[in-house]
């Protein structure tokens, strides 16, 4: 009994050392500093869900940043210097991804930060990032939200409202229909928000949205709604769901007899979605952040050397992972200096990075002007179909 | 009836035993000047952090710990305190920004705010206590981990608190003083309500629900109020931890959260407060302390390390760290070291 108190009392003690000891190493490192770091080592910090319900985003976005980084440090690295990446895992959770963030900007004094998939972490880690003043990059977070938290902070993917207006083109340009229905899911913003954006642009140059219906995730039965829009003869249905309502109502338009294709976003995604769909979805369109099929040079290069370094096709978030490295790695050459300060401002003035993902021109809000890839249902896959310029 | 003049172990009675809370309090304000802006924001935001988790679990204890019901839905009372607090303090920044942006008026404001996130909190608890708590053991802990899901999916459907996209742009209220001004108010309540005759109460119904029956203790009464009074100090904890982190998120919420609370209360020892208050400040600063080991080692073994601790704590000591004692009685037994330890 007395050991197991003595335990107790010289573990409490140790601990109040710690605290101690800790609380005064504390005192001298306040705050970010904004002056140049020395050496010869750019610390760039990544913030990532390595374990967690969603691992496997952190891990392919970490991949693609890996391989960016080695690539540029095997090149001669930035202003001489060569880029060392610290990650650190927020389990999924935006708690553990604001005291992740913490920690990389005032501990280990990164110079950049990178992450996170989710907006919802991207959103706890903003503020923090923005207040201490060091740049941050969003590989694909794609809530507006999160850049709007200030001046420092970044994303290369796309907004979800933009999807609406390179389908929009896409239909006019490419498949050069002029009467177009809409059929959108009012529960889900992302859904209407691509609807809004699709009918606006589409209806400026010259389409017509012949009839507007809508559903609500989770409904079974759509009938109704192909009925009334059947009635109006369009050449093409725009629905911008998720997978599984989409395959439903692929399998329901043929069972009426409407025969046109549809076209969708990123929400389509999924290998359920051939599988719900069937044959039904076949010839339909979506668009989306980038293809490995895709025969531009860039492309294949970084899908040949992520596939000899993983041993697995690159997706999508990969992809973004590798371009938010890159864009980083080029505001970085370009601008005068590395303090905090330069960087942000040559992050800000990226214009033409020619991405994996596309084009990607910083627009004021500190959201990237970027090609969109349009993919075709066929064959049980997707196969690449062209590039949606903004 | 029961008998509250029986003697109890450490109650207290008159001013005397108020001081040291109060100088408790002092000293909380005391630190509050010495570490903020001045402490490494990163040491500060564990600090915060503990200090929140230990509030959760101390109002978890006198749930699980001293009235004996085993409740997995901390986290959904959480959540409600955070979100009420946030939906009042976002929607206030945007139509009377002074009342938030002013130092000299910001603190009542949040003051209120807190207390009014703890009342629906207690609300909810109430509404979910009254039903429920007639149930016992697994079923009341199926219940309650029931309750805090359904919070979660209520949340992620209501629009005008963000839903799934989460709640971002919550002003930065919370401080030093706050967190652990919270807390020290916390023990107090729960210390002073322990040794009450409604603490008793819940005494009664942890040790033997039918013998308390018999006594005359109205057990779904007592552990309803219990339920209540844990769920309002969880609710505050939820508000700080809102208005610190500064974005809510349904996600935050999830079950494995009441998980983490209740591994706190369950470590500390069910009964003792201080227990919880050193085992929440022990599970948060280890897990950060186990990232740099991350770093070297490239993988993340930071929650294998994190739980086989927790195992080997368990099997060491299964009662907890204090079992039902509080961390003065160590020293009190050093002093009078004939006496010999109760378990």
């Amino acid at each position: 009994m007395m050991t197991m108190e003595k335990m107790i009392k010289s573990s409490a003690l140790a601990l109040a050392l710690v605290a101690v000891v800790g609380c005064t190493k504390k005192e001298s490192t306040t705050g970010a500093t904004n002056a140049a770091p020395a050496g010869d080592t750019i610390l760039v910090g990544e913030v990532g869900s390595m374990t967690g319900s969603e691992a496997t985003f952190g891990t392919s976005t970490h991949n693609g940043i890996e391989l960016a980084f080695e690539q540029i440090n095997a090149a001669g690295g930035v202003k001489g210097k060569k880029f060392k990446l610290i990650t650190l895992d927020d389990q999924g959770k935006p708690d553990e991804a604001a005291t992740a963030a913490t920690k990389l900007i005032t501990q280990d004094k990164i110079q950049a930060l990178l992450g996170e998939v989710a907006s919802s972490r991207s959103l706890a880690m903003a503020p923090i990032a923005q207040s201490n003043g060091v740049p941050m990059i969003t590989p694909s977070s794609t809530n507006p939200k999160v850049t709007e938290q200030g001046d420092y902070i970044f994303r290369v993917c796309f907004i979800d409202p933009f999807q609406g207006t390179v389908m929009a083109k896409f239909a006019l340009d490419t498949l050069k229909v002029k009467n177009v229905a809409v059929l959108r899911d009012v529960k889900n913003d992302y859904s209407v928000g691509l609807a809004d954006f699709f009918t606006q642009t589409f209806t400026k140059n010259g389409g017509k949205v012949v009839v507007d219906q809508s559903f609500s995730a989770g409904d079974m039965d759509f009938k109704s709604q192909l009925t009334a829009i059947r009635a109006k003869k369009p050449e093409a249905i725009y629905v911008p769901g998720y997978y599984t309502e989409v395959g439903l109502i692929a399998r329901q338009a043929k069972e009426l007899g409407l025969n046109v294709p549809l076209m969708g976003g990123d929400g389509w995604d999924s290998p359920k979605l051939t599988e719900i769909g069937g044959k039904s979805i076949e010839g339909s369109y979506f668009s989306n952040h980038y293809s490995p099929e895709d025969q531009s040079p860039a492309v294949q290069k970084f899908v040949s050397e992520f596939k000899a370094k993983y041993g697995v096709i690159p997706d999508g978030l990969s992809a973004m992972g590798y371009d938010a490295a890159k864009v980083l790695a080029d505001a970085m050459t370009r601008a005068p200096d590395l303090t905090n300060k330069a960087v942000r401002d040559a992050i800000a003035t990226t214009k033409d990075f020619p991405g994996v993902t596309g084009v990607i021109t910083l627009n004021e809000h500190r959201d990237p002007v970027k090609s969109a890839v349009v993919l075709k249902v066929a064959g049980g896959g997707y196969k690449y179909q062209t590039t949606v310029k903004p | 009836m029961s008998k509250p003049e029986a003697k109890l172990n450490g109650s207290p009675h008159g001013m005397k035993t108020l001081w040291p809370w109060i100088a408790a309090l002092a000293g909380v304000i005391v630190v509050h000047f010495l570490v903020t802006d001045r402490l490494n924001p990163y040491f500060f935001t564990i600090l915060m952090y503990a200090g929140v988790n230990a509030t959760l679990a101390v109002s978890l204890n006198l749930i699980s710990g001293f009235t004996g019901q085993f409740s997995m839905g901390h986290a959904g009372f959480m959540s409600v305190g955070g979100y009420v607090s946030a939906f009042i303090t976002t929607s206030l920044a945007a139509s009377h920004p002074d009342l938030i942006n002013d130092p000299n008026l910001s603190p009542f404001v949040f003051g209120g705010v807190l207390v009014v996130a703890g009342l629906f909190s207690a609300f909810m608890g109430y509404l979910v206590g009254l039903p429920s708590l007639r149930l016992r053991g697994d079923y009341l802990a199926i219940v309650t981990l029931g309750f805090g899901e359904i919070i979660r999916v209520i949340v992620l459907n209501v629009d005008a608190i963000g839903g799934a996209r989460g709640m971002p742009n919550i002003p930065e209220l919370s401080s030093f003083a706050w967190v652990y001004g919270v807390l020290v108010v916390t023990l107090f309540s729960v210390w002073r309500l322990i040794h009450s005759r409604q603490g008793r109460e819940f005494l009664a119904v942890r040790e033997d629900e039918i013998a308390a029956e018999a006594m005359g203790v109205n057990t779904t009464k007592a552990k309803v109020r219990a339920f209540a009074t844990g769920a309002f100090f969880a609710g505050v904890s939820g508000a700080l931890f809102a208005h610190y982190l500064r974005y809510l998120n349904p996600q935050t919420f999830d079950f494995n959260r009441s998980f983490e609370v209740i591994i706190m209360v369950v470590l500390g020892g069910l009964g003792s407060l201080s227990g919880s208050v050193v085992a929440a400040i022990f599970l948060t600063v280890l897990k950060e302390m186990l990232r740099p080991l991350q770093e070297l080692t490239k993988l993340d073994f930071r929650m294998v390390i994190y739980s086989m601790l927790l195992i080997v704590l368990m099997l060491t000591r299964p009662n907890g760290i204090f079992g039902t004692k509080e961390i003065t009685s160590l020293f009190k037994r050093g002093r009078r070291s004939s006496k010999g330890g109760a378990t």
